[in-house]
């Protein structure tokens, strides 16, 4: 059907050229919240990089003299029933922490992004099984399937690991064989196929490289939910196990103290979890209004 | 309709059993030997070995598996060995406890969630829009079981209104005779007021924690939907056909809105069931969340699998649950 | 006869993240009763802005920054809000892109049609219904009373699209604003909603304003034709006389660059970009592409009556 005269006649109105970055810094900069959000991100990835350096006591020695004080000048978190800084350790704690969720994204992300593409991309019986696969481990709430995963693997880190990332695999399956599916149409596709590429180079060189935006994104996301989650898991006895320093774990142990009024032992740990996966979530936003403007909202 | 109920039905029975699967192999790989700990402490080997066959321990994997299921069919869900009884008693006896919390909680969310994250899309940037999104950034953020020790710190400890976290119901009152095992109900029924205040007075803050944590994500949701349907086509034609504000934003936005908030109260009941584990937890709240936690501290397998399985498959039902009821819903569904 | 609707010095202003988009600027038209009048323009030329300021549909990031507009009289920017409501659907109807997404998908057509013949014109449930189906008889619907009891995904695009105008024409309006009503539909389709536009335009005696990029909808349905650029109007004509004598520069190349299927000629694109509304150039906005062009024509550009109901806005062209 010919276009009509005014389509044909038209051009595009010329439109000011912006590359991402200098747009994403615009987005963050204009809004408090998000720069804010950076900061603590950088501020505990900081510790968690240079805490033996930075951190003046240490994390597990005790010191009798001073159990359970309150914040004061020497120790601006207080301390715990060993005498323990409460600062020092929140920083270390932040270490473990944010490590635990980076491994577990890391690895939910390669494995989801491979599972995703080929699934996407080749479709057919390949497809299914390994979506009836996803499907069932969205069958279960993921912490409660990362709660029987911790349970019968053990309390090491790696397995905390190994247990987030399982849960955290068809986020990002789904995502990249949704893009997949999307991509796997359009030009370039075509293109690639017809010079002659092989289906792995097709998928993994020319298509996954354009999937990353909203990977990226939910990736940031995906970060503060890992750190809420071996928080949860360690707080009920499941994940980290002291004397490793970890914020969940560290509010565990101040919830007897709640009945004598220690409050500062169980209440800083979680304005750190609080404050890390809230930026985490501001960052994501602020992501996701940058790369993908048309999931906004979800 | 019916294609789409039939179709939705027919999906859940390769997801049971891929529930199954799950937990087996969970169990499966759970260290420990089950028939160590059944033969108990003074066993010898040859015991142990009578024992293992008997349990169908040196069997393949796949054996074991069907032994597994024939016993699911016949609801056997194994003992625990640190109550001594059949896990099934267990839950029986736990759930409603857990059901309590979660509906109460459930209640509060959908309550101040909903018209929250609705009001907040269309006074947009209103005060009320600003707390909604407060509400739904910090509160995704906030750890449940901080929000939890924060608000028995506040209430119990400081104000003194909250009762000590110690169960369903305060020291010194009989519980009700048991009809559905809901302390509420029963003692409504049973007219006993004093047990009636008693346990309404200990779930109050258990019920607020966890109605709070899954209202954040909630109310997000809804909002987002109010403003995306706040912005469809329809809604402009109508402002163009002059109907008044009421009815287009009470009326039509809102209608269309409910529809898939349907489908978000499926993704709210798993955050409930997870954050039920936790709130059972810091509130030291009898139901199964808590029955779970002690079986995988002390490596229980009967209670651990069959924690997993019941959830895994509640969910898997509570979800079909909310696609047919979104089938009816929505007219497009309805009507081919 | 004194005009139905008058539109003058109309600018409208978006704000946003990039910055102020001028999208209309001063643009002005009128419409006699009954009359068809099209609104024709590129996409981006700031016409569907133009019918949203009539009816006051503009809201936050879009700001009038001047305009008057006399309809039936009466002044409409100095209405009230629930004045301008009570004008909106029964005095001006507006039928918009895209039928099947303008319905509501959870009330049935007929209902959504009854509510506003209970609304505006106080008619009785009961006779509502009927009056409803009968608009939809009338709209070219086959067993209207069976459809009417159905749902937007359920009907056709086209009967969508005739829903819609019978919604809109149920209350009787003078003026039916018509926003790219054939678009997304068949081509066959497409020219009959254009003839049932016309059909009941003329048999309820409301004029139509039709907004459209397509040059061969106006050469069919309209009387009189406006021509937007850029956000401005620059000419004002017969059907007639803008096929056979266009004036304004842009006109001409419009019409020449429209293929023709009767004689060989070079198909002829218009030069250059439309001027971005982010930073559009002062006075005339096809002067930077325009080959009459001159040192004037970044003024203020003046109205001139060229001829017989003909008017441009440019200094270059000569009464003819």
């Amino acid at each position: 059907m010919a276009l009509s005269t005014l389509e044909y006649a038209s051009t595009n109105a010329a439109s000011v050229p912006r590359s991402a970055a200098a747009l994403l810094w615009r987005r963050l900069s204009r809004n408090a919240g998000s720069l804010v959000a950076f900061g603590v991100i950088a501020a505990v990835a900081l510790g968690a990089v240079a805490a033996p350096v930075i951190m003046p006591y240490d994390p597990d020695a005790p010191d009798a003299e001073h159990a359970l004080e309150a914040p004061g000048r020497r120790h601006w978190l207080g301390t715990d029933l060993y005498g323990r800084d409460q600062l020092t350790r929140m920083v270390y704690a932040g270490r473990i922490d944010l490590l635990v969720a980076l491994e577990a994204t890391a690895i939910a992300l390669s494995l989801g992004a491979v599972l995703g593409a080929v699934s996407g991309y080749r479709g057919g019986w390949i497809d299914q099984l390994l979506m009836r696969g996803i499907d069932t481990i969205q069958a279960f709430p993921s912490f409660i399937l990362a709660m029987g995963i911790a349970a019968a693997l053990g309390n090491s880190v790696t397995n905390i690991v190994v247990a987030i990332a399982i849960t955290h695999v068809p986020i990002y399956g789904r995502l990249i064989r949704g893009e997949m599916l999307r991509i796997r149409e359009m030009e370039y596709a075509e293109a690639a196929r017809t010079v002659g590429n092989r289906q792995r180079r097709i998928i993994f060189r020319h298509l996954l490289p354009n999937c990353f935006p909203p990977v990226i994104v939910q990736a940031t996301l995906a970060m503060g939910f890992a750190i809420l989650t071996v928080a949860a898991l360690s707080y009920i006895g499941l994940g980290i196990r002291p004397p490793t320093s970890e914020w969940g774990a560290m509010t565990a142990e101040g919830a007897g103290y709640i009945v004598s009024g220690e409050w500062w032992i169980f209440v800083f740990p979680g304005v750190a979890i609080m404050a890390t996966v809230l930026s985490f979530n501001l960052v994501g936003d602020a992501l996701r209004d940058v790369l993908d403007p048309r999931m906004k909202g979800v | 309709m019916l294609a789409y109920i039939g179709k939705r039905v027919l999906l859940v029975i390769p997801t049971l059993f891929g529930v199954t699967i799950v937990t087996f192999v969970l169990t499966y790989v759970l260290p420990g030997n089950p028939a160590l700990v059944k033969a108990g402490p003074l066993a010898t080997p040859q015991h142990i070995a009578e024992m293992e066959r008997r349990m169908g321990l040196d069997q393949p994997m796949v054996v074991q598996y069907w032994r597994y299921l024939r016993g699911l069919s016949r609801g056997d869900l194994g003992e625990s060995y640190t109550t001594g009884r059949p896990v099934l008693e267990d839950l029986i006896q736990r759930v409603p406890a857990t059901l309590e919390l979660t509906v109460a909680a459930l209640l509060v969310a959908l309550a101040a969630g909903i018209p929250l994250g609705v009001v907040a899309a269309v006074r947009r940037d209103g005060w009320l829009d600003h707390v909604s999104r407060l509400v739904g950034v910090g509160g995704v953020a906030m750890p449940t079981f901080w929000t939890g020790l924060l608000a028995l710190y506040i209430f119990f400890y400081a104000l003194g209104v909250a009762p000590p976290p110690l169960g369903r119901l305060g020291t010194g009152i009989t519980p009700p005779p048991r009809v559905t095992g809901l302390l509420t109900v029963d003692a409504l029924v049973a007219m006993h007021w004093r047990a009636l205040g008693s346990a309404l007075h200990q779930l109050v803050l258990p019920a607020l924690v966890l109605g709070f944590s899954v209202m954040a994500p909630l109310t997000r949701m809804v909002r987002a939907t109010m403003l995306e349907v706040l912005e469809s086509d329809y809604i402009k034609a109508a402002w163009a056909a002059g109907l008044p504000r009421r009815t287009i934003v009470y009326g039509d936005a809102l209608r269309n809105c409910m529809i898939p908030v349907v489908t978000l109260i499926g993704v709210v009941f798993g955050f409930l069931m997870a954050g039920n584990v936790v709130v059972e937890s810091v509130f030291s709240w009898p139901g199964i969340g808590n029955y779970a936690v002690a079986a995988m501290m002390s490596k229980d397998s009967g209670p651990i699998q069959s924690f997993v399985l019941f959830v895994g498959v509640v969910y898997v039902f509570v979800n079909l649950a909310v696609d047919l009821a979104y089938g009816f819903v929505d007219p497009r569904i309805r009507l081919h | 006869m004194t005009d139905l609707l008058t539109l003058e010095d109309l600018t409208v202003h978006f704000d946003t993240d990039e910055g102020v988009v001028q999208a209309v600027d001063g643009a002005a038209l009128t419409i006699a009763p009954g009359a068809v009048v099209g609104l024709v323009g590129e996409s981006g030329s700031g016409k569907s802005v133009t019918a949203l300021a009539i009816l006051r549909l503009l809201r936050p990031p879009a700001r009038v920054v001047s305009g008057r507009i006399r309809f039936d009289g009466r002044d409409l920017f100095a209405l009230s809000e629930e004045e301008m409501r009570s004008v909106r659907g029964s005095h001006i109807s507006m039928v918009f892109q895209s039928p099947r997404t303008s319905l509501n998908p959870v009330l049935p057509v007929g209902r959504q049609i009854e509510r506003l013949l209970v609304l505006h014109g106080g008619a009785a449930p009961g006779q509502a219904r009927e009056r409803a189906v009968a608009m939809l008889r009338e709209a070219g619907i086959a067993e209207p009373d069976r459809r009417a009891g159905q749902y937007a995904h359920q009907l056709s695009g086209g009967m969508c699209q005739r829903v819609m105008i019978a919604m809109a024409l149920a209350t009787n309006p003078r003026l039916l604003i018509a926003d790219e009503p054939t678009t997304g539909l068949d081509v066959s389709i497409a020219a009959q909603i254009l003839e049932l536009l016309r059909d009941l335009g003329r048999r309820t005696g409301a004029a139509i304003l039709l907004i459209t990029h397509d040059l061969g909808v106006v050469a069919r349905l309209c009387d009189r034709v406006v021509v937007m650029h850029a956000g401005q109007t620059v000419e004002w004509a017969t059907v007639r006389r803008l096929f056979h004598a266009p004036a304004h520069p842009y006109t001409r190349a419009l019409i020449r660059s429209i293929p023709r299927v009767d004689r060989e000629v070079a198909m002829e694109p218009i030069p250059g970009s439309v001027p971005s509304p982010l930073a559009p150039p002062r006075g005339c906005r096809f002067a930077p592409r325009c080959p009459l062009v001159r040192t004037e024509c970044a003024a203020h550009v003046p109205v001139r009556t060229i001829g017989e109901e003909h008017a441009v806005a440019c200094v270059a062209v000569e009464a003819s």
